[in-house]
């Protein structure tokens, strides 16, 4: 068994024992930055696939912009979920959205319709899914990713945080967490990074896929940083805590591992 | 310092004067800044509750979290929930700001809001002079004989630029002190998400301007890994620099250090021991940039070329060639010249001078030949 990944459940809070198991914990927003040469990809996995394991109650509702069902699914089956299973058991539902585009914008409140659209969609799962008996199930909602969102709003920052807020919205009213996944590296201007700084002013976890300093190796695929901002709770204050970890990514998983701790 | 602007809040506006204004500024360097709202947001709610401050009430406009997070912020610090329904109102511009919910409930045809009337949300963040009379309606609100003042806390005015322009926001805070019943103002301002001239336009509108940066800068332009972590410990100490601005015009600079520890942050007075290290750490480098001492003085010691000596150097070169004098009208004869040479030699044997006009430098050479 690949005990790596262990490595990553402690950076995020994922231990088995505490109270949703490997779900992330409540009203967490957890951003994921990569780039062109390390895709960040396989920690959105990752969260699935913990998510919906069997020692967590965990619910995800993905915003698959990206890619469609198929290709989550045979990525988790490798990773030993089946998310076929998961979605007949309404522990898992996909929001297919390929294809999202909104018109164009010569209609003032053409986009922000669609994306008000969107976000009524996702709140109505979430009010079915909290009104069912297991009510006290752990929602994580996953963006995959906010770039393509952003493409679709015809490239409108504002829009897309508008509807990132009340996203937010969610992990504070239904307790649910909140996993984006966004590229660092395709913004040229200072204009378009606001978007970035944006994010990292929302998130209580950022987590950055990195290519290594040193290049390109056969067995290490890149370095991971995870920050874990401060957090006040009932007026006591838990410490930033930052862990660095290289990568391998593997056909059944990925080895997290310290620097220099492979021979 | 964070003492004194406590005061400064708690005091308030005198007869006639706009009230103070508090500016807190972060950035991506030092992401304390929401601690540090929280910190003057206890203090001004404790004051208030005591009554030992002007303020008999408050209004915190909440665009960041939700109303119930500074509900159990503030019952954490010892503020009972009965008393802060007295002296607390909070304007609800989190939960549904643009009115995106309601839209929502009205074409799914319900008829059951999700948030109640009495929870003081606004709907539509964008007007800003509705904003302006939703805050001046709660902070009238206020139970008290004679002139009731309030005081007024924006938890992010960086998310309200994202939903009106500078002049608005501008002009919404500058109405909002000229009321003869504000108290004081505080907001929070993240730095990096806006244009400079924004910053620049809010600290010109505020009393204090309160700045938390890291003890270090990080490398600029990079996002690296690196940075990553810079950011984590940046964001358990660093400098908080504060400017107060007095009524007669004169400004005091302050500078203490803040710590993040379990209560919460902390101020305490600049260490000399962060005062050096600020002042002489260098980012890491595999080559030095210092000069050593001995290097220091083997530079001084150089002698440059004539072109290079500047005048603080003791000219070597030294010619005069003088082509006019007063007894001779030549312009240019040799044998005026070579007269003039000897005349020149004759009175001083021992100095023979040329005198080079370049550019806007002159250049002399002195000798002590005689065979010139």
């Amino acid at each position: 068994m690949n005990t790596s990944p262990h490595l990553l459940d402690e950076a995020l809070g994922l231990m088995p024992g505490i109270s949703n198991g490997g779900a992330l914990s409540q009203g967490c927003i957890v951003l994921i930055e990569d780039s062109v040469e390390t895709s960040g990809a396989f920690i959105l996995h990752y969260i699935v696939k913990r998510a919906l394991s069997l020692d967590s109650s965990g619910i995800v509702l993905f915003l698959a912009l990206a890619h469609p069902f198929s290709h989550y699914e045979r990525i988790l089956r490798k990773l030993g979920c089946n998310l076929s299973v998961h979605r007949e058991q309404k522990r898992f539902h996909l929001f297919d959205i390929l294809q999202l585009e909104f018109p164009c914008e010569s209609k003032k409140d053409s986009v922000e319709q669609g994306l008000v659209e969107l976000y009524s969609k996702i709140q109505s799962a979430v009010e079915v899914i909290s009104s069912r008996d297991h009510s006290r199930a752990h929602i994580s909602i996953l963006i995959d990713d906010l770039s393509i969102l952003e493409i679709a709003a015809h490239g409108s920052m504002d829009h897309v945080l508008n509807f990132l807020h009340y996203c937010v919205t969610l992990t504070s009213e239904q307790n649910c967490s909140l996993v984006i996944l966004n590229h660092e590296d395709i913004y040229p201007d200072i204009e378009g990074r606001r978007l970035l700084s944006h994010l990292v002013y929302l998130a209580d976890f950022i987590i950055k896929a990195e290519p290594l300093a040193t290049g390109i190796a056969a067995d290490v695929h890149g370095q991971l940083t995870v920050l874990k901002k401060g957090t006040s709770n009932n007026g006591h204050y838990s410490a930033d805590k930052a862990s660095n970890f290289h990568f391998q990514v593997k056909e059944h998983g990925v080895d997290l591992f310290f620097p220099g701790s492979r021979c | 310092m964070a003492e004194s602007i406590c005061k400064s809040l708690r005091d308030g506006a005198l007869e006639g004067e706009h009230s103070p204004a508090l500016t807190i500024k972060d950035s991506l360097e030092s992401l304390a800044g929401a601690h540090a709202f929280n910190y003057f947001l206890r203090s001004l709610a404790a004051n208030v509750s005591t009554g030992k401050s002007q303020a008999r009430g408050l209004v915190l406009v909440a665009f960041n979290q939700s109303p119930s997070s500074y509900l159990s912020l503030l019952n954490g610090k010892g503020l009972d929930a009965s008393v802060l329904r007295k002296f607390l109102r909070i304007l609800d511009c989190y939960s549904d700001p643009l009115g995106w919910k309601e839209n929502i409930l009205q074409s799914g045809g319900h008829d059951k809001p999700t948030l109640k009337e009495s929870d003081n949300v606004c709907r539509d963040v964008k007007d800003v002079s509705k904003l302006l009379s939703l805050i001046l309606e709660l902070g009238k609100g206020f139970a008290g004989e004679g002139k009731t003042y309030f005081a007024v806390a924006i938890d992010s005015i960086s998310t309200m630029l994202r939903y009106a322009s500078l002049q608005l926001v501008a002009g919404f805070i500058s109405n909002i002190r000229s009321q003869g019943q504000v108290s004081c103002m505080i907001w929070l301002l993240h730095t990096d998400l806006h244009e400079a001239r924004s910053a620049a336009v809010l600290e010109y509108v505020s009393s204090i301007v309160a700045s938390l940066e890291p003890m270090v800068q990080t490398t600029e332009g990079k996002r690296g890994s690196e940075n990553l972590f810079c950011l984590g410990r940046n964001s358990q100490n660093g400098r908080f620099h504060v400017r107060l601005k007095r009524r007669n015009g004169r400004v005091k600079l302050l500078n203490e250090e803040f710590h993040m520890d379990q209560d919460g942050i902390s101020f305490t007075a600049l260490s000399s021991e962060n005062v050096v290290v600020s002042q002489t750490r260098l980012p890491k480098l595999q080559f030095n940039l210092l000069l050593s001492e001995k290097e220091r003085d083997d530079r001084a010691r150089v002698v440059l070329p004539f072109e290079h000596q500047g005048m603080t150097l003791k000219p070597w070169l030294k010619i005069e060639h003088r082509l006019l004098t007063k007894n001779s009208s030549s312009s240019g004869s040799r044998g005026g010249e070579s007269q003039h040479k000897k005349t020149c030699l004759d009175d001083r044997p021992h100095l023979a001078e040329v005198h080079f006009i370049r550019e806007l430098s002159v250049c002399s050479w002195d000798s002590h030949r005689s065979d010139i």
